[in-house]
């Protein structure tokens, strides 16, 4: 592992992502990536009593699902990263209490499962065999806390964004068959002060573009060495502004998500 | 020009790339829901009149249904539907206020009675009562004022 360029670590010898899961709200199952997740509920709740205690049971079940999937016991893995958006990141750490693994808690909003996965790679490539990262939110308890109740009679303007319902995870190994970690471009905040909370995506798009340049600059790469550039969801408009202030800088690429 | 060079002419580019809300059918939707919830009390007030209740009861009457409707149609999580239809037409009406005090108990009950129901409660009214009752005191104080000095300003 060293350092390239201004922000950019390369991995002598990347570790794998050997094993995903995921468990979604009902919203998520309706959309047009329901096939990919792994289980797709039909309620919020989950037969639990609080929206805070059903995420809890979300992540915990996405973890459980993504290590038994993998066939590594739990035991072989050795640190876990996970976070959420709530107060004190109570979703993940209670939900993963009964885990027993090392548990390191983490808070980067949308950057979260990225944030997650890249402590990961590291502690993988350094000292570790198996780790273990994870990420969850939901809807309604991100509107209690950062927004109104949901029962309140008020209209969303067109450029506001919907928190998903649901969770990540995944097993990162020393050696797998892939898809392996080779780069991360750290990102840096820029604030082009956007002062509206019901427009993330433009918010998040400087920032987008800022690490995506960086990235290109650091590993020397053009935009067209990739067959996809994903982002974080920035919602029509954050993916509009992305795209244009890209072309401004005069990068092409194929797909943007 | 390069939208990123300062935050003012990132705002100007955001702006000109974010929908805007359809304000004219917003208006309307408002216009013809906020009119039929009044009409509604008119109707109650006049049921009220005609059976000989006084005018100032009628009123109070007519605030006592149309709160009592709004909270329960918010419990049956309809009134969230209605609003989102109606924005300022269900809003702006008596029925709004009911609305944003049973909201917040429904959503802060999962953390009890006392510090979640009882404390939560006023999270989206309180600004309208604080601000409210503060304006009255001031007004109050104005007309103590000029009516100890025998200006009389009704």
């Amino acid at each position: 592992m060293k350092k390239i360029g201004k922000q950019t670590i390369k991995f002598d010898c990347p570790p794998s992502i050997s094993e995903v899961a995921s468990i979604v709200g009902p919203k998520e199952s309706k959309g047009p990536l329901a096939k990919y997740f792994d289980e797709c509920l039909d309620d919020e709740f989950w037969g639990e009593k609080s929206w805070e205690k059903s995420e809890s049971k979300i992540i915990k079940e996405t973890v459980n699902m993504a290590i038994s999937k993998s066939g590594f016991s739990s035991n072989s893995i050795e640190y876990c990263f996970a976070g959420d958006l709530l107060n004190q990141c109570i979703s993940s750490s209670f939900g993963l209490r009964g885990l027993n693994i090392p548990f390191l808690g983490i808070f980067g909003a949308c950057s979260t499962f990225v944030e997650g996965l890249s402590l990961s790679a590291i502690m993988t490539e350094s000292c570790a065999e198996h780790t273990l990262c994870a990420a969850s939110s939901h809807f309604c308890s991100a509107e209690k806390q950062f927004r109104f109740p949901l029962e309140l009679g008020n209209q969303r303007p067109p450029t506001s964004q919907w928190t998903v319902t649901g969770a990540g995870a995944a097993v990162i190994s020393k050696s797998g068959n892939g898809p392996y970690i080779t780069h991360i471009t750290t990102g840096k905040i820029v604030d082009m002060g956007i002062k509206d909370a019901n427009n993330m995506g433009a918010a998040m798009a400087p920032a987008a573009l800022d690490t995506l340049i960086c990235h290109l600059k650091d590993t020397g790469r053009n935009p067209n060495y990739y067959d996809a550039i994903i982002t974080g969801d920035l919602g029509y408009v954050g993916k509009d502004i992305l795209t244009e202030l890209a072309q401004k800088e005069r990068i092409q690429y194929k797909i943007c998500l | 020009m390069n939208p990123l060079d300062s935050k003012k002419d990132y705002q100007d580019f955001v702006n000109k790339k974010s929908p805007n809300s359809p304000i004219i059918k917003n208006c309307f939707n408002a216009f013809w829901v906020g009119g039929l919830i009044c009409s509604i009390g008119q109707i109650i007030m006049s049921i009220c009149k005609s059976r000989g209740i006084s005018q100032e009861i009628s009123g109070t009457i007519v605030s006592i249904i149309l709160i009592a409707l709004s909270a329960f149609l918010t419990g049956l999580n309809i009134f969230n539907k209605i609003g989102k239809f109606a924005g300022a037409g269900s809003l702006v009406p008596i029925t709004g206020f009911a609305n944003s005090i049973v909201s917040p108990a429904m959503e802060y009950k999962s953390e009890g009675y006392i510090m979640g129901v009882g404390g939560k409660m006023f999270t989206v009214a309180g600004p309208v009562l604080v601000f409210g009752i503060s304006t009255s005191i001031i007004v109050g104080i104005i007309y103590l004022i000029f009516n100890t000095q025998s200006i009389t300003l009704v």
